[in-house]
């Protein structure tokens, strides 16, 4: 208990120097102002989700061939994490756009993939809580997680493919393009920031998880003696 | 080949019960009518109006049959228990999957090829051009359904709210599908009709990859 | 019944266990069916019977333990047709005909010459002037036979029934009784789940008793044989 408290209190403190950095440290973009500084949670958010989902797919992998309930916690537990992120990125988006570009999204290649990420794994988290027995809920919802991770390349891949062909006009500039130093600096710190952040509540959700069992089964027990 | 031989017999099935009874082909083809036509109320359908939106939502009308159509696919077979006959009659249970799987692109293309004409009609754009490269189309996005609807199939005949559950679980992984095929299609559907032979490529490479997921993982599937 | 062109085969049950999430099914059940005997499985709603069957005959997978099938000096036989299997759903296709049936499992197994092996199971059950008829317009009783035909395509050695009395009228069970007789008295080896006792039940040689997924009571083991039956639906 003691060790969990540390652990977030340190969560804590490097977030809070994350948001110091971002809200003081970097210099403000001449462009867009200050709301560009969203761009620190927005960004890495992204990609931290895409981190989760992928880690999840393993989960599965390692479930569809070990047959390993742990592996399924851990399956469970990136998906709801990475939807957290998930929710955060299309979230922290139209709060950038609107102000800056006048609208509130764009169907660009990773805000797509963005959404399309989110129905997924909503769907994946949905399936689970329909289907009854532990043991086919694992092995199920693992394929299917499997066929979502699946999808990803080729989701993002057909949608840039389109957009070469339909371009339209590119507004929220990628990781460390024309990042000046420090901005790259106080990136590169929020993704480790967010990174360690999302392990912290993986772990957290995969415990919870791996208790639920527990008392799910001496419920099971106790209702057959 | 066993797994041939037996993908055969059971497409032969497959086949034959529909055409016994035509309940899902009529039911898809009704469908799609009725989506198409309700799409033109959304838009002033000029030629150039249709050109510019009529393959997305024609290909939008075949996604959101494709995801009814398919969910009798497995559940016909808990009726009887019949799955378990096939299992314990098949050496591999991925004929099952193929037979299936090819009697589902035949059904959505049929389906599509019957209603071109009518589309073509109503909304006023030329298609006997390019008829035989427009099926080649419906072929490689009927069969981008089938492989990724069959799978999911099986897997939402598990759960409960199976019916709800099926479109939900299919229509965001099929968005590669839809934009390929929509690209696919609108560029035969305007004046000088050319072949787009990248995005067909890409339809081929998604049902390589699901084709294969489901070689590895859909006997998981059917097991108890 | 035809004569046999099997070789006769016995069952091993080795500690299996079933669970399904916390829940046992079976729980280390392990029992030796010797080649031609003739086992009613009895037992209440619920105590593991029909999962029994089901990993015997290989629909199911058990989550410990194995299950194999011994050849006549009691070791295990590698290459074994499958058992065949007559469960409570027909397991045939109603919107096919009752020849249509049996020649799409026949060609499946690659049984030769299919169409005169279903003809010939057809007769044997006695519906070959309904081959034509889809089994949807089949009594309960009529659809059981079909299923009957569909698990002996292959002529296998080892039968499994799964509550084959239920649901039948009296003329259906005695004609079900009948056509056990003669599996059983050309050596097959016959495990049935039953609900108590009746004219099946009597072609029993040894009785098995389940409750909660267990092995509470066994003839072989000097169990009373009505006793175990009697108890079955408490």
């Amino acid at each position: 208990m003691k060790r969990k408290i540390l652990i977030a209190a340190a969560v804590v403190v490097l977030m809070s120097l994350a948001a110091y950095g971002s809200l003081f440290v970097a210099p403000t973009e001449s462009k867009m102002g200050t709301i560009q500084r969203i761009f620190y949670l927005h960004a890495p958010s992204g990609m931290v989700a895409l981190l989760s989902f992928f880690v999840c797919f393993v989960g599965n992998l390692a479930y569809v061939f070990t047959r390993k309930p742990k592996w399924d916690w851990l399956g469970v537990s990136a998906a709801e994490v990475g939807m957290a992120f998930c929710t955060v990125l299309i979230l922290t988006g139209p709060i950038w756009a609107h102000p800056v570009w006048g609208i509130w999204w764009t169907w660009d290649a990773r805000l797509t993939l963005t959404f399309v990420l989110w129905l997924l794994y909503t769907s994946y988290l949905l399936l689970r809580t329909l289907i009854e027995d532990p043991d086919r809920r694992a092995l199920i919802s693992a394929i299917y997680g499997i066929f979502a991770f699946l999808d990803v390349p080729l989701v993002y891949g057909s949608i840039r493919w389109w957009r070469t062909q339909h371009p339209q006009p590119v507004i929220m500039g990628g990781p460390g393009s024309g990042l000046e130093p420090t901005m790259r600096k106080v990136f590169w710190f929020w993704f480790l920031n967010l990174v360690i952040l999302m392990i912290f509540f993986i772990r957290e959700r995969y415990a919870l998880e791996a208790m639920r069992e527990d008392v799910r089964t001496l419920e099971r027990e106790a209702e057959a003696a | 080949m066993a797994l041939l031989s037996n993908t055969a017999v059971l497409l032969g099935k497959e086949l034959r019960t529909e055409f016994r009874s035509r309940e899902l082909l009529t039911t898809t083809v009704v469908f799609i009518l009725t989506i198409v036509v309700l799409f033109s109320f959304t838009f002033d359908p000029s030629v150039s109006e249709s050109r510019r939106f009529g393959p997305g939502l024609l290909w939008l009308a075949f996604l959101f049959a494709a995801s009814l159509m398919l969910q009798p696919c497995f559940l016909r077979e808990q009726t009887n228990d019949t799955l378990s006959a096939l299992r314990l009659s098949v050496n591999d249970p991925f004929a099952i999957f193929l037979a299936k799987l090819a009697a589902n692109t035949f059904f959505l293309l049929f389906t599509q090829v019957l209603l071109l004409p009518v589309f073509s009609i109503l909304y006023n754009v030329p298609v006997l051009a390019a008829f035989p490269q427009l099926v080649l189309v419906m072929f490689m996005g009927s069969l981008g359904l089938s492989v990724t609807g069959t799978a999911l199939s099986a897997i939402s005949a598990q759960a409960r709210m199976r019916e709800l559950l099926l479109p939900l679980l299919l229509l965001p992984l099929l968005t590669p599908v839809l934009i390929a095929s929509t690209e696919a299609t609108a560029a035969l559907l305007v004046p000088n009709p050319t072949m787009r032979w990248d995005w067909l490529g890409f339809l081929l490479a998604f049902d390589v990859v699901f084709l294969t997921a489901l070689w590895l993982f859909g006997e998981y599937l059917l097991e108890e | 019944m035809t004569r046999p062109s099997f070789s006769s085969t016995g069952i091993r049950f080795e500690k299996i266990d079933k669970r399904y999430g916390g829940l046992y099914a079976l729980r280390r059940v392990s029992l030796e069916i010797s080649a031609g005997e003739c086992v009613a499985l009895a037992g209440r709603n619920g105590s593991g019977k029909t999962t029994l069957l089901r990993i015997a005959a290989r629909l199911a997978r058990p989550s410990s333990g194995a299950v194999s099938f011994l050849n006549g000096s009691g070791e295990s036989s590698g290459m074994q047709p499958p058992a065949g299997f007559v469960a409570h759903a027909t397991m045939v296709y109603d919107e096919l005909t009752a020849e249509e049936n049996l020649l799409l499992f026949a060609r499946l197994q690659g049984i030769a010459e299919p169409a005169a092996r279903a003809a010939t199971l057809l007769a044997e059950v006695g519906l070959l002037e309904r081959r034509d008829s889809l089994v949807r317009t089949f009594s309960r009783g009529m659809r059981q036979r079909v299923a009957i035909a569909r698990a002996l395509l292959n002529e296998p050695a080892v039968i499994l029934f799964d509550e084959p009395a239920t649901g039948l009228d009296p003329q259906g069970v005695s004609w079900f009784a009948q056509t056990l007789r003669g599996l059983r008295d050309s050596g097959r080896t016959i495990l049935m789940s039953l609900h108590g006792e009746s004219e099946v039940s009597t072609l029993a040689t040894r009785a098995i008793r389940l409750d909660a997924g267990a092995v509470v009571a066994d003839t072989r083991t000097g169990a009373n044989f009505r006793s175990i039956l009697a108890f079955a639906n408490a």
